[in-house]
């Protein structure tokens, strides 16, 4: 098998969702190759050459890759598809943007979000809302897939892999970049972190959800994550919402502050090594998915705890 | 230049209801549970409504690929306010990439300029036909938008993703996915739900349109996920403290006051 990873980058610095894809690859077995276009990004395809098991990074360094244009990057796959059994991606949002393109392009079914890799064209999905687990067998002669990145383990480091300059792809922009409004955090991504703390709608205000969670997440080195409700309220911005539509994480511990825990936000965490969960309600959803779960009120327990760490 | 909207809408299981597997392994159990229109394509239609009482759109159509029964579907979605329905009617269960070309089929017949749908539909979870869509067109694409700015045949779309919000300028013909915080679908008033029953609505046969629609992907097995194992309740911030110690999930730093 000869397999192509698309990296996925923010902020000049390669994803740590790319390391856990490049597992998947090696459960699959073969040749793996990394893709990683942008502008100015020689730096992360020198990370992704130390990435254990790769064999060749391409790099296509150039001004029209700036801000992963999805039309541009899927020529730029199908133009290198011919030389790959399989294409795969982390299921970040410029992957599901991207891949599905590329496998319409190809006449290719995609294989979305896989989680376990059981044989060379047999993998494990999750359907509804995560209730339960599709097995299926990808019949098209190439495979396009996406990864839960958080289903599979880091790959680790320590490759020198050979990195090669590639020409862009001729073509309309067919759409162009305007703005970001990029949030900006020194807190690990919530798709790679070890420990993630989530609010909910009971945090009741933007000003206690930053006064409660952020020193708790801080003390423990987490990612931030938040409920569905809690984004809707603005109590923080909407890349953080842990769901089935929103962030899929699984961390080893995953404490769920003020949030009752429905279908779509369990989703979104219940692969999760350790749940604890921090609510009024004792009969609340996530209460009885927690392994641990502390009937208080967040108020007082949320800087109770973070005191105490 | 006119601009025709076409809104693909799916009907699936309600968002609420918990599906259960059927013991014979055949999948979900949905024979007797309640049915909706997909949310996400909801809030793609309300939008695309909303552009055509501005007055920046002329027509509506809502496409639904599926049983009999999406003729439900599609009346809600010409209450809610499309122009007109069609249903492209087959009992088998159709993938993506079909649902697409069958797509791609009618935009060509229709001359339809812009397409908004739903980022995914709740039952499957691929995230794919929008981006599947806009490859085969050959068309500009903006993936779960927040925001939509239509003129002069650009659409100003904002989108949600990892990073934050990102907008982008996306010529027409385009095709544009809604995530959930695009609007807030409007519910069908009496009177409109009686109008809708003289809106026109075509049924036409899947084979109509000559598409292989064969699966590409065998589905090899359908099962429950593993139960968690029933919790412990802790009884208070320093029992939780010890256990998550014991249990090397926090560093065990400092002594607990």
């Amino acid at each position: 098998m000869t397999i192509l990873v698309l990296a996925d980058h923010h902020d000049g610095m390669l994803a740590g969702t790319v390391s856990r894809v490049v597992t998947a690859a090696r459960e699959i077995g073969g040749t793996i190759d990394i893709l990683v276009a942008g502008h100015d990004c020689g730096a992360i395809a020198a990370a992704a050459a130390e990435i254990a098991g790769v064999n060749r990074v391409f790099c296509a360094d150039d001004p029209r890759y700036e801000h992963g244009p999805a039309e541009r990057i899927a020529d730029l796959l199908v133009s290198l598809a011919p030389g790959y059994d399989v294409l795969m991606a982390p299921a970040s949002s410029a992957a599901k943007a991207i891949m599905p393109r590329v496998a319409a392009m190809l006449d290719v079914m995609q294989v979305s979000e896989i989680v376990a890799v059981r044989g060379p064209d047999r993998f494990d999905r999750r359907i509804y809302a995560g209730n339960a687990i599709l097995t299926v067998e990808a019949q098209d002669s190439c495979k396009v897939l996406t990864v839960r990145a958080s289903a599979f383990a880091d790959a680790g480091r320590g490759a020198a892999a050979p990195i090669e300059p590639i020409a862009p792809i001729e073509g309309p922009a067919l759409s162009s970049f305007v703005s970001l409004e990029a949030s900006r955090s020194d807190r690990p991504d919530l798709a790679t972190a070890r420990v993630v703390v989530s609010g909910g709608r009971a945090l009741r205000s933007k000003e206690s959800f930053a006064e409660l969670i952020l020193p708790l997440a801080d003390r423990l080195e987490a990612a931030v994550g938040a409920s569905r409700a809690a984004v809707d309220a603005s109590f923080v911005g909407n890349d953080v919402q842990v769901g089935q539509t929103g962030r899929i994480v699984a961390p080893d511990l995953y404490i769920a502050c003020g949030i009752s825990g429905a279908i779509q936000h369990l989703a979104g965490m219940k692969d999760s090594r350790v749940i604890v969960a921090i609510n009024t309600d004792a009969q609340a959803p996530i209460m009885r998915l927690a392994d641990f779960a502390l009937v208080a009120d967040i108020f007082e327990a949320l800087p109770e705890l973070t005191r105490k760490l | 230049m006119s601009l025709k909207i076409i809104v693909p809408v799916k009907r699936v299981v309600e968002a609420s209801v918990r599906i259960r597997l059927r013991s014979d392994g055949g999948g979900p159990d949905i024979a007797n549970a309640k049915m909706a229109m997909n949310p996400f394509d909801e809030i793609a239609l309300e939008e695309a409504v909303r552009l055509r009482e501005q007055g920046l759109a002329d027509e509506v159509l809502a496409v639904s690929i599926g049983p009999q029964a999406a003729q439900e579907t599609l009346r809600t979605a010409l209450a809610l306010g499309a122009d007109r329905a069609v249903l492209v009617e087959t009992g088998a269960a159709i993938e993506p990439l079909a649902i697409a070309r069958i797509l791609a089929a009618i935009v060509a017949e229709e001359g339809a300029h812009l397409v908004l749908m739903g980022k995914l539909s709740i039952d499957e979870d691929n995230n794919q036909t929008g981006p599947m869509l806009a490859g085969l067109l050959g068309w500009g694409q903006a993936n779960c938008a927040s925001n939509i700015a239509l003129s002069q045949n650009t659409a100003r779309v904002t989108c949600e993703t990892d990073a934050g919000l990102e907008t982008r300028d996306v010529p027409l013909p385009a095709v544009i996915t809604a995530d959930l915080r695009l609007n807030e679908p409007r519910y069908p008033s009496l009177p409109n739900i009686m109008k809708a029953k003289k809106k026109p609505l075509e049924t036409r046969p899947l084979d109509a349109f000559g598409i292989d629609t064969s699966p590409r992907l065998r589905r090899m097995e359908i099962r429950e996920p593993p139960e968690r194992q029933a919790g412990l309740v802790v009884e208070s911030v320093d029992d939780l403290i010890a256990r998550l110690r014991e249990a090397d999930l926090i560093p065990s730093g400092r002594a607990v006051q």
